[in-house]
């Protein structure tokens, strides 16, 4: 039942995902891809989980290293957006 | 469900209507910016919520691996040049789907494994390992670290079918047998593999395709490994990446009229060459001559490509678009969607520059203008600006969309020589009656022209 439910959400978002990238202007396309690229980082939510079981195991240090790649993928992602829109701006202005 | 688990997943739940929210915003300049900082709001609430977790009894692994990840994200997004940015993109895609294949192995420890949460554990890790593996010759590819080229070889379909098997099998043994761990190596060694089979056949020109493809598997592995630990944001988040990916994939097939499939398996721009008759001969213009025209022209269309940047002629093509509009003369930029590196990569290169995103015009917008542009100017960019795409059928893009300049009144094309585009293909818009051929670096040619202008 929980795979139904977890695939009844996948669905859904892949469509609202569809919708809302539509309507983004071939101007805007760099940015929204790296800003799309930050948001692929949400992994880093799954990988704290794992990183902090204080086990010590192999999936510990899986975790962690998952936790430091997923980070640079957000921080940087994120900051780079800012920089690029920071930069359109509007005539006359 | 206890209370702070309650509350993380209602935690979850509001950053992904932030995430929504803020790519709804990004739809429209004027209000890009502000989206972009809520989704990173939506990023922080849910980062702080899984620290909650009260599963996590441990956190200096996790602060150390945020903080170096945080570090190196933070020092390359502010050093990174703009014509750099595919490159970079590429690179953080990589990252983020190796942090999903980790995940997808780290999830087989966690205990309960159905032969569901086994499949998404496999799809994590293959599609992680193909999208770490694949960016990485991508970004040697953009950044010119190795060739650019497609690299095909004989038997390479055979090779890369016997790949897609040895993968398959090995995913079934595993969901067979998850605790017999060389089924495990196996898949991850072979999808790191599959992710360089599969990019190396691909020419430099049809990069835009392969970033915009890696970006949505990044957020496709992070889909899959949302399944394998069941957490919905992961799930949400990641496909609403996916999506976009594929949409901006799509885009770029269609602007280059080619299908994925044989962007992906044909590997085109290597060598294409083809046999052209045309007619009509080659008229230089000196900046002088071309000083003149555009000193009586009353509408300008600048359609820049790639050349542009690499002559880092940005700045001057804005000092020299003001001084036109000083002079009375409308004065607008033609982007083709393919013109750069990455979709939307020839916007961001300009805006750096100071250009007014207003003033930057779509093929489809300048189109039916043109027949009312005095003067087209042609900077480095060459196979989007090619009429044989319209008028000759035999011609390897015939049918592509271009920016149709030859309908301008003149047209001025800045070029280094006359050798062909990356495709290799020959342009009769060089040979047609209305078309003045300036010679010569770009940047000093339009600086020639400020000069003159001014």
């Amino acid at each position: 039942m929980d795979a139904v439910f977890l695939t009844f959400i996948l669905m859904l978002s892949i469509f609202l995902g569809f919708e809302l990238i539509y309507k983004v202007p071939a101007t805007l396309h760099t940015p929204l891809m790296s800003g799309a690229n930050a948001i692929s980082g949400i992994t880093v939510v799954g990988a704290i989980g794992l990183a902090g079981t204080g086990q010590h195991d192999i999936a510990q240090w899986l975790g962690a290293g998952a936790v430091a790649l997923a980070t640079i993928n957000v921080v940087g992602g994120y900051m780079v957006t800012d920089r690029m829109l920071a930069m359109f701006k509007k005539r006359g202005k | 469900m206890g209370a702070t688990a309650l509350g993380i997943q209602l935690a979850y739940v509001i950053s992904a209507a932030l995430f929504i929210f803020g790519l709804k915003l990004l739809g429209s300049a004027d209000t890009a910016r502000k989206g972009n900082l809520l989704s990173a709001v939506g990023m922080l609430l849910a980062i702080v919520a899984a620290l909650l977790d009260q599963g996590i009894v441990e956190f200096q692994w996790i602060m150390a691996g945020m903080l170096l990840g945080g570090v190196i994200g933070a020092g390359a997004a502010r050093l990174v040049q703009m014509t750099s940015m595919p490159e970079m993109v590429a690179l953080f895609n990589g990252f983020g789907g190796m942090a999903s294949l980790l995940v997808g192995a780290a999830a087989l420890g966690a205990g309960d494994n159905n032969t569901f949460i086994l499949i998404t554990i496999v799809l994590s890790i293959l599609i992680g390992g193909l999208t770490f593996t694949g960016s990485l010759v991508a970004y040697g590819k953009l950044s010119e670290r190795i060739g650019s080229g497609a690299v095909t070889f004989r038997g390479q379909q055979v090779v890369n079918s016997l790949l897609v098997m040895a993968i398959l099998g090995s995913a079934v043994m595993f969901c067979l047998q998850p605790e017999n761990s060389q089924w495990l190596y196996a898949i991850i060694a072979l999808s790191l593999l599959f992710g360089v089979m599969a990019v190396i056949p691909i020419g430099g020109a049809d990069m835009p395709v392969v970033i915009s493809l890696l970006n949505s598997y990044s957020g496709l592995a992070a889909c899959a490994a949302g399944f394998a630990i069941h957490n919905n944001i992961l799930i949400v988040a990641g496909s609403l990446v996916g999506a976009s990916g594929i949409i901006l994939t799509q885009i770029m097939c269609k602007a280059m009229n080619r299908s994925l499939s044989n962007v992906l398996f044909s590997g085109f721009g290597g060598v294409t060459s083809s046999e052209t008759v045309v007619e009509g001969e080659i008229k230089p213009i000196s900046v002088e001559d071309a000083f003149y025209i555009l000193e009586a022209a009353s509408s300008v269309v600048i359609v820049p490509g790639y050349g542009m940047a690499v002559a880092q002629a940005q700045h001057v093509v804005k000092e020299f678009a003001l001084l036109l509009e000083k002079n009375g003369c409308e004065v607008n930029f033609g982007i083709h969607p393919v013109a750069g590196r990455m979709p939307g990569h020839m916007n961001v290169l300009l805006a750096e520059a100071d250009v007014p995103y207003d003033q930057l015009l779509e093929m489809d917008e300048v189109n039916p203008r043109m027949e009312n542009v005095d003067v087209a100017i042609v900077i480095g960019a060459n196979d989007v600006v090619n009429p044989a795409a319209r008028e000759v059928e035999s011609s390897p893009i015939y049918g592509m969309p271009v920016i149709n300049v030859d309908k301008a009144r003149t047209v001025f094309v800045l070029k280094r020589s006359m050798a062909s585009g990356f495709a290799g293909i020959e342009n009769p818009l060089f040979y047609k009656e209305n078309t003045r051929m300036l010679f010569g670096d770009a940047k000093e040619s339009i600086a020639g022209l400020v000069r003159e202008l001014s």
